[in-house]
């Protein structure tokens, strides 16, 4: 395949960490489209910084579980506050969202000044969590992501049909014996977990667009599910890959930025020549059928 | 005896919010009936079936089919939901759709293998659908995504078959397609309950009737029940009734 010789050791994992945590962010991201939830995991992302910096501060080291844990219960309890907020009061969805989103993200930020004036705080590495910096990751980072990366994969395989009429019809889902508590749950814990191990990679701020720009670029390509989930996934992966090496070829380049402007030019793409609804290709379908009609009309006339 | 009922509702009452939309509902419906639920705009009638199938919580009450909680028979009971209930723009095609009534008998985390698929196509057929099974369900018209769905219900093989509001804005073709099936399906013991919003067919359609307004106004035999005095009640004075026989 392809040969990553000129790059060092950890240029390599580095490579195969983004590349993998594009394919679980594709996936989900496909999950998180059709739950009409693009916009939550915006939320989530933003709501996991405070608590990976409090995992921090509580520590005063840094530790991956530690850390993904505390991003995980902020981000939670920033789902279930957009919950509460949409169901108890007049205030909508969106609004809920944008109001948990920017409290969660400058609680974060806060924090973030306080802990950088800690002993040691300076050294760690915090602030790469908001734009992501995936040079900074190491061994073990990788193995991570190996793992949330395969515990994706294998939950989207063997529940295929289930996340499929899940996402479809979730009350015919529930007249079957589908639980929608559990796959809400399953759901939430996967896009969560991805989250996580990812703001470290892409950061914070940009983690949301690895979920939503594959999954609405691979939309503009084909009219199956299947196919969709495996476009996002591979979109994804190809978007970490090339961010991953653009951003190797300066010295403390961010790689998030990179990664979504890649996943961007992938959108674009697909906006314009995407095989099914590609604006480019319904214009020239529309074209030619034009040209056909107009074709039989003369031939009618004669 | 008990068991001999498809359905039995008992003192059911439901609520949206704060605001009660159904209100002490009783009915017993017997096997091999076909039944409409019909009621004015808001009288609760796509609500009572979310609620008997634990779709929409209900406050007090108890529902029973075959004499069973929901939970036990729900095997033997079919839904369609109303046509509007799911995004018609996801990608997969009617085949696909039909199969997804098939899962619960596949087994979860199991694929779908040969003969289901088969089965999924007969449904289709006997919708008259059968040269669509590769078509996007977003380019199917609102009919034939209609008859799709009760294609799904189909290859359920179920006793029971509850349908909400199917005939609306469909056309004839499907209406009649569909209205067909139905026959079949009660010719052959199943039951049926339908809500329907066109009060012009409901006896040439159905043999039962339940009208409903937030409670029960009147249930039984079409040709005992469906009279002008109970549509007044059921309707109150919203109702402008074109047709000839019941002028009112």
């Amino acid at each position: 395949m392809f040969d990553f010789q000129f790059l060092s050791y950890n240029a390599q994992s580095v490579l195969l960490s983004t590349f993998l945590l594009g394919i679980a962010a594709g996936i989900i991201g496909c999950f998180a489209y059709w739950k009409r939830q693009s916009l939550m995991s915006d939320a989530l992302s933003h709501a996991a910084l405070p608590g990976v910096v409090l995992g921090f501060a509580v520590l005063g080291e840094k530790n991956l579980f530690v850390m993904i844990l505390g991003a995980a219960i902020t981000a939670l309890l920033g789902a279930w506050m957009i919950h509460l907020i949409r169901t108890s009061s007049r205030v909508k969805e969106d609004a809920a969202m944008g109001i948990v989103l920017s409290v969660y993200f400058g609680l974060g930020m806060m924090l973030l000044t306080f802990v950088n004036k800690m002993p040691n705080g300076n050294q760690s590495g915090l602030d790469s969590f908001i734009f992501g910096q995936a040079a900074s990751m190491v061994n073990k980072d990788v193995w991570t992501m190996i793992g949330v990366a395969t515990v994706v994969l294998i939950m989207m395989i063997i529940m295929f049909k289930e996340w499929k009429l899940f996402l479809f019809d979730p009350s015919f889902a529930k007249g079957l014996g589908l639980s929608l508590t559990k796959m809400n749950v399953i759901y939430m814990a996967l896009l969560v977990l991805v989250i996580v191990v990812g703001i470290q990679a892409v950061g914070v701020i940009l983690m949301a667009a690895l979920l939503i720009i594959p999954s609405v670029s691979a939309r503009y390509w084909t009219d199956s599910f299947k196919t969709m989930v495996i476009l996002s996934a591979l979109f994804g992966g190809g978007s970490g890959l090339v961010g991953t090496l653009i951003s190797t070829l300066g010295s403390g380049w961010p790689t998030g930025p990179f990664i979504v402007i890649t996943a961007s030019l992938l959108f674009v793409l697909s906006l314009a020549v995407g095989r099914k609804k590609g604006l480019i290709t319904l214009y020239l379908q529309h074209r030619s059928k034009q040209i056909f009609n107009g074709l039989k009309q003369m031939e009618e006339g004669q | 005896m008990c068991s001999a009922l498809t359905v039995q509702v008992q003192d059911l009452s439901a609520a949206y919010r704060k605001s009660k939309v159904l209100e002490n509902i009783n009915f017993e419906i017997k096997p091999g009936t076909m039944t409409s639920i019909v009621g004015p705009n808001g009288a609760g009638k796509s609500t009572l079936l979310k609620v008997m199938l634990e779709l929409h919580p209900s406050i007090i009450g108890e529902v029973l089919f075959f004499g069973e909680k929901y939970q036990k028979a729900k095997s033997k009971i079919g839904y369609v939901p109303q046509r509007g209930s799911v995004d018609w723009d996801f990608p997969t095609n009617a085949i696909d759709v039909v199969m997804m009534g098939l899962y619960g008998q596949i087994g979860w985390f199991r694929w779908p293998n040969k003969i289901h698929k088969e089965r999924a196509m007969g449904a289709l057929s006997e919708m008259g659908m059968e040269n669509y099974a590769d078509r996007q369900i977003s380019q199917l018209s609102g009919g034939q995504q209609q008859r799709v769905f009760l294609a799904r219900a189909l290859v359920q093989d179920a006793e029971l078959y509850m349908l909400d509001e199917p005939l609306a804005g469909v056309d004839a073709t499907t209406e009649r397609a569909i209205m067909d099936v139905l026959k079949c399906l009660k010719e052959r013991g199943k039951t049926v309950m339908v809500v329907h919003h066109d009060l012009q067919t409901v006896e040439d359609y159905f043999d039962q009737v339940l009208m409903l307004n937030k409670s029960v106004i009147a249930h039984g035999p079409t040709e005992e029940v469906f009279t002008n005095d109970n549509i007044m009640k059921t309707y109150g004075g919203k109702l402008r009734w074109m047709g000839g026989k019941l002028n009112v």
